[in-house]
């Protein structure tokens, strides 16, 4: 479905599913540079079984108009604005990597929009290094490269993909070939700007789950301790031979742990 | 953080797609020999066959050995996705449906094989879909026969068997200028010679019989999506881009992004038109995969030495192998195919069709039979036999004249080929 929030469209898909007013409703927030697709495998089985649905493209990315917003901060108050015109007083959110720190501050920020954060691929801080911001910046396909390689675990590498057929790395890069030039330098500039995410977690009152991957090299499960202490009513599941990608390396295990999450919260 | 290191081709094709056996530790690829998966519960049933979870249902649509298979030629050809299918010719087909409907159309190169081509000129045109047939060095030639209601341009990366080799990225430009998809079957090469993604193609289908499994035992197609076309740009594919009531309003590109066409072709064109692989002919052909390289080199290698032998020998006409410089695409197959030309080649033996027909039948080593691509040499007259079918205008136009032979080049030691070729030539010539 098409919304229009700060007068720019934004796509939402709803996995072909009306939204309705007596459901709860969960909404997907991708990571840098990325689109709606990485949740291909969650967000249909949810639509299909109780909840309302919506996994958007942030501006700036896929169907969405407008320009990528330039930090966290603006990315969970925009996240607010598209709930208000979606008609939602309410909704969990689920994001994955950057979008895991928008849930984050969306939840801190927007305390009684939100009654459940789901957040994949995470971590508070979450620096970038300085060649990959260079290559970022510089729009060089090293940088895609970089991204791609680093996002999926070395089991990806070999392949053996859930999804029968898709290669994952490949399908990986063509979708971070798809953003716009300086889409990536902004997303990763607003990760590694985004120092409040401890004092934001401690604000986040409503359930949290992090879906960290054993093998995740951006941003390895260590790296979301500190974060995970930080807020009020967290749990954890750490896949195993998972990478960055967790929605599409590892689809059913995330699948299954955001069902049981949001059946006990909701 | 290290620079990132892909694995490599060679390494891709041994292990692309699979991982040992969690349960028995297999090392190989077992065979899944099963029609069907049992479900786990009946939620878990409900969700694989509307789309919402990942995994196997029934082999007509997918199969854990087939999955190998397919991942593997994704990644040898850099795309997100492969479907395989029963034959070459059914992964074309796949891609055809898939894309097209009635009152659809094709420009595609008429250098093709005859299967390829009786498909396009007479049995697709009972269903309404048309094609028009071009000079595939005359890349003018497609952007003058494209129509409002074309949806696909096509050619084969080598054709067969006049080895026309089509320039790939002057192509896949004027179809992008229209808004079009570039279908390639690049059979004879394998992405061992090329990999046409890399030079604009967006979808890439192969006979895996032939070079890909190079054994000669198992029939078997692939379909593979290199990702990067945009099927919403022109709102020409409405099965990728709206919401089908066959699938309860299922919108392929919304739900599953870069994954649309696999997923589509899986869902619809394996399910509905039933052209799958078996598993133990994926099996098959990967223990030919994995030794791709290796092979494919050794094809190049002796299909050079028989290509200099007959440009040189008293009894030919004329020679075409693109890897002669008097070869029209000379230059061309050195920019697009710089490891070789693949194996097949097309001579004239002089005295017409009754010489061509002494040369066949005096061969020892090569065997005369309707395929390529084995790793034992092949002949075959094609006039009379693989484009029988197509007529006196329709073969002039694709360059296949009475006297043509075909080679395909196994990797028989070469001297013995040459003997051979040699033993047969003189025979050709007794009055």
């Amino acid at each position: 479905m098409e919304l229009t929030v700060d007068r720019q469209p934004v796509f939402a898909c709803t996995g072909a599913q009306p939204l309705e007013p007596n459901r709860s409703t969960i909404v997907f927030i991708h990571g840098a540079a990325m689109d709606h697709s990485i949740w291909m495998l969650q967000s249909r089985y949810l639509a299909h079984h109780g909840y309302n649905v919506l996994a958007v493209d942030l501006p700036g990315h896929g169907r969405s108009g407008g320009n990528p917003l330039p930090s966290v901060s603006a990315i969970a108050d925009w996240i607010d604005r598209l709930l208000a015109a979606a008609g939602l007083e309410q909704a969990a959110l689920v994001g994955h990597s950057m979008g895991s720190l928008a849930v984050l501050e969306a939840g801190a920020r927007h305390p009684d929009r939100v009654w459940a954060v789901g957040l994949l691929g995470t971590a508070v801080p979450m620096p970038v290094s300085k060649p990959l911001l260079a290559a970022a910046k510089a729009n060089e396909h090293a940088a895609l490269d970089m991204v791609n390689f680093w996002s999926h675990s070395s089991r990806t590498h070999l392949g053996g993909s859930p999804i029968p057929g898709l290669w994952l790395t490949g399908l990986g890069i063509r979708l971070l070939e798809r953003a716009p030039p300086g889409v990536l330098y902004n997303d990763l500039k607003a990760c590694h700007d985004y120092q409040d995410g401890l004092e934001s977690a401690a604000k986040v009152h409503c359930p949290a789950l992090l879906i960290l991957g054993c093998q995740d090299l951006m941003t390895p499960p260590r790296a979301a301790r500190e974060l995970l202490a930080a807020l009020q009513s967290a749990s954890s599941i750490i896949l195993a031979g998972c990478g960055h990608m967790l929605s599409t390396e590892c689809p059913r295990e995330v699948l299954a742990a955001l069902v049981d999450f949001f059946r006990r919260g909701s | 953080m290290a620079t990132p290191r892909y694995l490599r081709f060679d390494t891709l094709g041994l292990h692309a797609g699979q991982q040992p056996d969690p349960i028995t530790g297999a090392r190989a690829a077992p065979v899944y020999q099963t029609t069907a998966f049992v479900f786990r519960d009946t939620d878990q049933a409900a969700a694989l066959c509307n789309g919402e979870r990942a995994g196997h249902v029934h082999s007509r649509l997918s199969n854990p050995t087939n999955a190998v298979l397919e991942e593997r030629l994704a990644a040898l050809e850099g795309g997100v996705g492969a479907v395989c299918t029963a034959s070459g010719q059914a992964a074309l087909h796949l891609a055809i449906v898939t894309l097209l409907g009635a009152g659809s159309h094709i420009v595609a190169s008429r250098a093709l094989t005859g299967d390829a081509h009786h498909l396009l000129a007479h049995t697709l045109p009972r269903f309404n879909i048309h094609a028009t047939f071009v000079d595939p060095r005359d890349p003018e030639a497609f952007r003058e026969a494209i129509r409002a209601e074309t949806r696909l341009v096509f050619g084969e990366l080598l054709g067969n068997p006049t080895l026309a080799v089509l320039d790939i990225s002057v192509i896949a430009r004027i179809a992008h200028e229209a808004g079009l998809p570039f279908l390639v079957d690049a059979t004879l090469a394998t992405p061992y010679l090329c990999r046409p993604f890399e030079h604009g193609a967006d979808l890439v289908c192969h006979a895996a019989t032939q070079f890909l499994g190079g054994h000669g035992v198992a029939i078997g197609g692939i379909l593979v999506d290199g990702g990067v076309f945009d099927w919403e740009a022109t709102g020409r594919f409405p099965a990728l881009t709206e919401p089908d009531p066959g699938f309860h309003g299922l919108d392929f590109v919304e739900e599953y992004g870069l994954a649309a066409l696999i997923m589509r072709a899986r869902q619809e064109g394996l399910r509905d038109f039933g052209a799958c692989l078996s598993p133990s002919a994926a099996f098959q052909l990967l223990q030919g995969v994995e030794t791709l390289s290796l092979r494919m080199a050794r094809h190049v290698e002796n299909a050079r030495k028989i290509a200099a032998f007959l440009d040189t020998a008293a009894a030919v006409a004329w020679v075409s192998y693109p890897g002669l410089p008097s070869h029209p695409d000379h230059a061309l197959a050195k920019r697009l195919l710089p490891k070789g030309c693949g194996a097949v080649l097309s001579f004239g033996v002089k005295g017409g069709r009754r010489a061509g027909q002494r040369f066949i039948e005096n061969l020892r080593l090569f065997s005369h039979l309707a395929s390529a691509g084995d790793v034992r040499s092949l002949v075959i007259h094609p006039a009379s036999t693989t484009h029988r079918l197509l007529d006196a205008q329709a073969l002039q136009a694709a360059g296949i004249g009475e006297d043509m032979i075909r080679l395909t080049v196994g990797l028989e030691d070469p001297d013995d080929l040459l003997e051979d070729l040699d033993r047969a030539l003189r025979a050709s010539q007794r009055l």
